[in-house]
């Protein structure tokens, strides 16, 4: 009280928005205009593509299991290689109900999925998450491996290698029935689903838990030091991400009409690390721009050059490790800086010198 | 009688697989050990050996030891390249960064095989000496499998002298521990690493080749025996030659005995048994219990 306030006190009482960082911070968060624009995409693409819609379905698939994928490594910076044990778990939950039509509803569908890998995620993060480097890598891995000789082997519930083919599905809102010919109203559906996901992923990392969690992956000992319960949200975050990773792969069951082996294998985990990573990790558009780039090029590519494809995914798998580690979206931020600087400094020099 | 020979005839299958897994996983051990670099990619070099061991022997009519030598140095060779131009620029990134490049470099070496070679699978001729019976008094096995026992034991016999009595053994085991500090007293950690690096994939070639009569050999290798290899070294330990010796072959014995009786699903097995270790000592067997 009888200390007079120093005038930098007032100022930064008075207008803390004029801080430039403080102003970049509060603005992050906001929703910018151009964020529509996958949206819009989406839906422009179902008018555009009538005859790609199950290619479509497949590639908003890919972008949900990214987007879980991004929580837990882009945000939280658990490196896995066993994404996919949720995946299939999730595909292989709505595949098994529907199979022996125990439920059938496809929204509800998706929340046992998602519930029935976060179990599962949750049981393995509690003991995996101790651990660090190669044995964590390994660890994931493993559980994987185990998920899916577990599904190999249970071969009278899950069918085995062949898997569970022709689904019954059934209609959303008891209104919208799939037609297992044309893939549109499983568009329209997982476009949806991925919508709602995608806000409650948004919401949640630009909540105060998921700047701690930016921060565990930052600097995890600093976060330690202030007090933060790292190993608890650490717990959460992979719970939550292996949830979403169930919701993407009972979306997959349930735009397929079928669940097989393939749910959970390397293959599945290592193509969505690499969709993720070519996008751009630990920024929510990445898993967008990634998923569509990769499965654009596969689609049309692989069939006809499988050969050449494989040696140009690696080679651009090594460019980016080497040259480009924010990925496609980290490359435009790095190329509108730079940019974006040359033209400011540009009128800033114009304005100084009339 | 018939029982004897039975779990003799399994136990030495196993043995076999399990010292071609230790001799492709050591070179894996000791470099991510020295490096921390989660070298994915190992198998490819394997994979790259075993393609020049099985051609020269097949196609140029060369003797099986020539053909081992050859492929021995070419690979080393390639490695040496390839640490001194990519792998280095890594060393100090992030995991995530290195399992992408070496995820990379695995499609580069499997694209390029089909290229060159084609995507069929490549069968080792073994020479007359090896391919026949032999008798070891309760049972009669294949003499080669009984060749690759004798020359994994050697071979890990002689890693682990060269570790123990030698100064560049020395080197590595006091990198391993400790890498700063061994920097610090003037130990050329580089040099030390492409050293190793070199000789270890020229292991990996070698394991390869003396596997290709098995394991089969095609463009998919490195993918299909990764999880294998990764398990032998993480269990084993880093950096560990004996911790890696034992882990392989007791993953060679139990593969071997799960995929006879089990065929559907035994690798489970396996996975968990690696689950438990790895939980139980996060540093393989041989490492100390935690940091």
């Amino acid at each position: 009280m009888s200390v007079a306030a120093s005038p930098a006190d007032d100022a930064a009482a008075a207008a803390p928005i004029e801080n430039p960082a403080a102003r970049a911070l509060m603005r992050r968060h906001r929703v910018h205009g151009w964020e529509a624009l996958p949206w819009l995409a989406g839906i422009a693409f179902y008018f555009a593509f009538p005859d790609y819609l199950s290619f479509g379905c497949d590639l908003l698939v890919t972008i949900l299991f990214a987007l879980s994928l991004d929580l837990a490594l882009g945000y939280a910076g658990i490196i896995t290689l066993g994404h996919a044990a949720f995946f299939g778990a999730g595909a292989y939950a709505v595949g098994m109900l529907a199979t022996y039509n125990i439920w059938t509803e496809p929204i509800t569908g998706l929340l046992l999925a998602a519930l029935v890998a976060g179990v599962i995620g949750f049981l393995s993060g509690m003991v995996l998450l101790r651990t660090r480097g190669l044995t964590l890598l390994m660890l994931t891995l493993c559980t994987m491996a185990l998920l899916e000789q577990a599904a190999n082997m249970a071969a009278a519930y899950t069918g085995g290698f062949d898997g569970l083919p022709s689904l019954p599905i059934g209609p959303v809102f008891g209104v919208f029935a799939f037609n297992p010919l044309y893939a549109d109203t499983q568009y329209l559906f997982a476009l949806s689903v991925l919508f709602v996901c995608f806000v409650f992923m948004r919401t949640l990392v630009y909540s105060a838990f998921g700047q701690s969690l930016t921060g565990i992956r930052e600097n995890i000992l600093r976060m330690h030091a202030i007090g933060s319960p790292v190993r608890r949200r650490v717990l959460i975050c992979y719970t939550i991400s292996a949830a979403m990773a169930g919701v993407a792969g009972g979306l997959w069951a349930q735009t397929n009409a079928y669940v097989n082996l393939s749910a959970l294998g390397l293959d599945r985990a290592a193509t969505v690390l690499i969709v993720l990573i070519l996008g751009g990790y630990g920024r929510l558009y990445g898993a967008f721009i990634g998923a569509v780039v990769y499965l654009a090029l596969e689609h049309f590519l692989a069939q006809i050059y499988p050969t050449a494809w494989q040696l140009g995914l690696g080679i651009l798998l090594v460019f980016i490790a080497l040259f480009a580690r924010g990925g496609i979206l980290g490359l435009a931020e790095a190329l509108w800086r730079r940019y974006s600087g040359k033209l400011s400094r540009r009128l800033r020099a114009e304005r100084a010198a009339p | 009688m018939n029982a004897v020979a039975e779990i003799a005839g399994i136990v030495l299958g196993g043995l076999a697989a399990g010292t071609v897994l230790f001799i492709v996983s050591v070179g894996l051990s000791v470099t991510m050990g020295l490096m921390g670099f989660v070298n994915l990619a190992h198998g490819a070099f394997a994979m790259f050996g075993g393609y020049i061991i099985v051609l020269t022997m097949n196609r140029a009519q060369y003797g099986f030891p020539a053909a081992l030598a050859l492929g021995f140095f070419g690979t080393a060779a390639l490695s040496v390249v390839l640490e001194r131009f990519l792998y280095r620029r890594l060393y100090r990134a992030g995991e995530l960064d290195q399992v992408l490049f070496t995820i990379g470099l695995i499609f580069i070496f499997i694209a390029g095989t089909t290229i060159v070679v084609g995507s069929e699978a490549q069968s080792l001729q073994l020479p007359p000496s090896l391919s026949g019976q032999l008798n070891l008094g309760i049972v009669h096995y294949r003499t080669y499998s009984i060749f690759l026992i004798v020359i994994g034991f050697l071979i890990a016999l002689g890693i682990w002298l060269t570790f123990e009595r030698t100064r560049i053994g020395g080197q590595i085991r006091a990198t391993v521990d400790n890498r700063r500090m061994a920097e610090s007293l003037g130990i050329n950690v580089d040099r030390l690493f492409t050293i190793t690096f070199a000789f270890g994939s020229g292991m990996a070639a070698i394991g390869g080749g003396l596997g290709a009569e098995f394991l089969g050999l095609d463009p998919q290798y490195p993918l299909a025996y990764l999880v294998y290899f990764l398990i032998a070294v993480s269990v084993g330990g880093l950096g560990s030659v004996i911790g890696v010796y034992y882990a392989a072959l007791i993953l060679g014995v139990l593969n071997f005995v799960l995929t006879l009786y089990m065929p559907k699903g035994g690798t489970i097995f396996i996975y968990a048994l690696t689950i438990l270790i790895l939980l139980a000592r996060p540093r393989g067997l041989s490492g100390g219990k935690e940091q």
